[in-house]
Formats: C-alpha cells, structure tokens, sequence
C-alpha cells in the first residue's frame, strides 16, 4: 500500500489516524469521499421529498444534515442507507451504489434509527450477542456495554430502559461491527444533558478512530459541538454546506433581544440601522444589521421612550440556530 | 451458518417469551387432547379416540405456533422497526426467514414430544404406520404454517395481523378438520374443507398413523399449499 506520507499528517488528518496507528489506511482513504451524493432525486407521488441533492462526505469528518422537519433528511439518509430506491441522481457509499451493491455495503455501516429498531423483549446483552455474529471482526458485547455505560442495565429487558439507554443501546449496536461510516438518526434525543454529553465524547472517538459519521439532530448546541461540516437543507435541497464557525462568520452581524412586551417586528423595522427583523417567538426578537453599535444606541432609545423593558440584550454574529432559521424560515423544532 | 445459527437462537427466545403465546400454543393442544381423551369423543369409524385425537392436536400445535405465533410475533417486529434495523446489517432476508421458520419447527418439536407422551403414557396410544413418513409430513406441515404466517405478517398490518391469524385459527380448528373431520362436514363445506392445508395436513398424519396408509392426496394439497405459501411470503416479505 502507500507509504506512510508526513505531510499528509495536517490537524485535519491527524484525526484520521486510527487507534492502532494504522496511517496507511488513512492516505489511501484521503482522496476518495466516503459518500458522493451528485443530482439525487426521489419523489412521493407529489411530493418532491429530495430534489437535485449534491454533496460529498469526507472519510473522517462528522458531517451533519439539518433541517425542518419533512426536509428530506430521512428520505436522504434512507438513499444511503440502501433502505429506499432513489428516482434518478448518482450515489457512491464507500465506493458502492447502495441500490444494486446493498450487501457490499450492509457489513461497512452501522446504523441507528430514530427511534425503535430493538426487540422489546430482548436485554442489552442479548442483543449485542446477537448482532456480532453477522459482522467479521466484531466488538464484544461487554466492551460496548462498558462503553455506553449500561454495564448495570446489560440484563434489562429493552422496554423498561429509559429513554436515554434505550438511545445509548441503539449507539451501541450501530457500532458493533467497528462501521466505517455510521448514520446517526438523532442520537442523543431522550438523553439528559449528562448522558448526552457522555455520548459526544463517544461519538468523537468514533471520529478519532477513523469513522465517518453523518448525523441528523434537532440540538443546534450538538451540531456545533459534534459536526465538523454542517449541511442545511429544505424542500428537498441542499440551503448550505459548511464549516460550523464559517456558517455563522458568513452570517450578517445582529443584535438580539427579548422582551415581555409584545412588538411588531415593522415596527423595529423604522429603526435608520435595522436591515430586517425576526422574531422567533416567545418573546424573542433578532435584528440584522451593519452597525451594531449605532443599532443599540437608536434601540434603547426607542425602547425608553415607548417605555418598554428590554431584557438579555446582546449583539455578534448569528447563532447556528439564527443561521437555520434565516434561510429555513422554520423553527429548529417545530 | 453463524448468522443463521444466531437469529435462530434469539427467534427461539423471543417465541418463549411471548407467555400469552406459549399458553396458547402449548396448552391449548395438551388441554384439548386430555379433555377430549377423557369423554371418548371421536367420529364414529375411529375404534380408539387417540387415534383421532392425536394427529389432530399436532396439527393443531403446529398451527398455532406457525400462523398464529409467528405471523403476530413478526409483524410486531415489523411495527417496532426491529426488521428495518436488522436489514442494515449483513444478515440476509433469506437467513432470517430461515431462521423464522427453523424457531418454529424446534419449538414445534417440543410440543409434539409432550403430545406424544401425554398420548401414549395416558391414553395407550401406539403408531402403526411409517413413523419416517410422519416425521416428514410434520416438517412440510410446519414449513407451510410457518410460510402462511409470514405471509399474513407480510400483508397486514400488526394488529389486523393479529385479528387474522386468531381469525384463521378458529376457522381452521372448527372446518379445517381439526376437531372434526372435514368430509364429514354437511354439503358444500366439506369440499372446501378438505381443501384447506389444516385438513390435508391432519388427514395424512391420520392416515399414516392410524391406518398405516401413504395418503398421497393430502401431502399433494398440503405441499402445494406449502409452496405457494412460503413463495408469497418470501416476496411480500418487508423489512419496514
């Protein structure tokens, strides 16, 4: 194989490198994407759930897909996953077509649904004994346990785990067969902000060891923290398709605000430096504009003479969620 | 054979722990066999009741663990997403409609050594036919029941899944000639009766074991029933 190129050893592919060290693997895998999606489209009657999708996905990277609901996420990450036939486009999942080559693909992937998928009769342990034997070079159902953190919880059955194992369980079997890309349909919904965190680290370290991940989540906070792309889509197609920092850089500068009275987004409009207002409901209201500073001086001064409390003033760039909802119009979640 | 060897072995589990399922599949067949042993109640031509009685709760045990038990049992699996995940993984449909089929026939093999048993120890019952061929036709009969059950899990939805194989099983018990013979139904019925897999299916073992005969007619039906049953289930089958 290659030889071992120290060049190629950058921050970027520093991540690449797996456990063992093995970087031979890592610069043979560098050139080519792990998923290359070029014009996919799929429609349901109607419907167009994905139309004209083009993107690619590193080996290695974390790569998050975001949108409102009924986006097209699912319909996408399901094109991939080999589960529904595409109307017309081209798809390579780690150089297969997962329409006619389901089974070269079926023993690289781990996948974990958005909810359910586990016999609810069945325990942790009895479940990650049974998904090893369909994979060459599987992880031990104890390791995993460990790993999760549902070593006390391994002779439960399923539907009397919380919400949160459930999910942790539904990681830990996604990863059985050591994936080299592995689809993670909102992994930590149902979890408290302790398992949660416990799961980033984990997911990290899926991505330090050499994964390639694609992740679907409703917690901009997760996408932020997890993705080291961040692709946002609407109606079927691809908004933007970018770093996480880059994202909100590209974003205008804003000031935001809440406030317990209820105001007309035209209204702040009349302000001379506001460009555009939204509010995003519960009280809550962004202004876009060029000059920040000249913008908070007409604002408190608006805001004193109508005799209006202003509360949590801040101004600076976008906020992921600003950035989703700038060009989704919808809620994160809805 | 490990993937097949494994999903057969957690099929196994999950059929034992059903309980509503295993009461009905396991004791409904015994219950029916002492009861009906104990009053005598047989059609007129058959000398000695067990005769009657036993090829009659086979089937009937069959039944119920294929059709019934595996049709509700999979089409949950269904409606929970459990196939959908298990289709990402590298355990093919035809393993896992094998290993369905295999849960049925081990735990089916269990019920009929207790029937056996309850048979001869309680009720003095001795096989006079060719016990190979008997054997043989409690594997088609399975594999058919087993294929029907997939079938109507493959079809239906979960809950009308349910309502049909419970359906279908008071159907088959009282025309399909598991209680009472179906030639000996009145008119019309009885010609339908004989047709259906549950009759051609107890009609051999009654014939192989009571009066040492082949019965080609009904291994014929039964088998083409088997056929058609495990071909439909197999491509209606749905991972979701």
């Amino acid at each position: 194989m290659a030889s071992i190129n120290p060049a190629a050893q950058s921050i970027e592919s520093r991540r690449l490198v797996g456990a063992n060290g093995s970087t031979e693997a890592v610069t043979a895998r560098e050139s080519v994407a792990a998923v290359s999606i070029s014009d996919l489209r799929k429609s349901y009657g109607d419907l167009d759930a994905v139309d004209g999708l083009s993107f690619d996905i590193k080996q290695g990277e974390i790569f998050a897909l975001l949108g409102p609901n009924g986006a097209g996420k699912t319909t996408t990450l399901e094109i991939l996953e080999g589960y529904r036939k595409r109307d017309s486009g081209e798809v390579n999942v780690l150089g297969f077509d997962p329409q006619h080559d389901a089974d070269s693909i079926k023993p690289l992937i781990g996948v974990m649904l958005q909810s359910g998928g586990i016999y609810p009769s069945v325990t942790p342990f009895e479940l990650l004994d049974l998904l090893r034997n369909f994979y060459p070079n599987a992880r031990k159902p104890e390791e995993l346990l460990e790993l999760v953190g549902l070593a006390d919880s391994a002779g439960t059955h399923y539907r009397h785990l919380s919400g949160g194992q459930q999910r942790r369980l539904a990681l830990a079997a996604a990863i059985v067969g050591r994936p080299k890309l592995l689809f993670l349909d909102e992994p930590t919904s149902a979890m408290d902000p302790q398992a949660r965190r416990a799961t980033w680290d984990l997911i990290e370290d899926q991505r330090n060891q050499g994964t390639t991940i694609i992740l679907t989540t409703h917690f901009m906070e997760e996408a932020e923290r997890l993705a080291d792309r961040i692709a946002i889509m609407d109606h079927g197609r691809l908004l933007t398709l970018e770093e996480p920092a880059t994202l909100r850089r590209n974003g205008g500068s804003t000031v935001r605000f809440s406030s317990p009275a209820s105001i007309e987004p035209a209204e702040l409009e009349q302000l001379s430096s506001a460009v555009s207002v939204r509010s995003t409901g519960q009280g809550q209201y962004i202004i876009e504009t060029e000059n920040p500073i000249v913008l908070l001086d007409e604002l408190t001064t608006w805001a004193r003479t109508k005799d209006i409390l202003i509360d949590d003033l801040r101004a600076g760039h976008e906020t992921l969620e600003d950035v989703f909802l700038r060009l989704t119009g919808h809620q994160v979640r809805e | 054979m490990q993937p097949l060897i494994a999903q057969t072995k957690m099929e196994i589990r999950l059929t034992m722990r059903r309980f509503e399922a295993v009461l009905i599949t396991m004791i409904v067949p015994v219950i029916l066999l002492i009861f009906f042993g104990l009053i005598g109640l047989a059609p007129d031509d058959y000398s000695r009741p067990i005769d009657f009685l036993l090829p009659s709760m086979l089937v009937l045990a069959v039944m119920s663990t294929g059709l019934v038990g595996l049709s509700i049992r999979t089409a949950y699996e269904r409606s929970y997403g459990v196939l959908k995940r298990l289709g990402s993984t590298p355990l093919s449909r035809s393993n896992l409609l094998l290993a369905k089929v295999n849960s049925v026939i081990l735990v089916t093999l269990g019920q009929i050594v207790v029937l056996i048993l309850i048979a001869t120890l309680g009720f003095g019952w001795r096989p006079e036919g060719n016990l190979l061929l008997a054997g043989l036709v409690l594997v088609i009969g399975t594999a058919t029941f087993a294929g029907l059950g997939l079938l109507l899990a493959g079809v239906l939805r979960a809950e009308t899944t349910l309502a049909a194989a419970n359906t279908l099983y008071i159907f088959l018990l009282l025309f399909g000639g598991i209680i009472w013979p179906a030639d000996r139904l009145p008119g019309g019925i009885s010609f339908i009766g004989e047709l259906l897999p549950s009759a051609a299916f107890s009609t051999a073992m009654r014939e192989i074991l009571a009066n040492g005969e082949t019965a080609v007619t009904p291994i014929i039906i039964l088998s083409l029933w088997g056929i058609a049953g495990i071909i439909l289930a197999s491509r209606t089958f749905r991972w979701e």
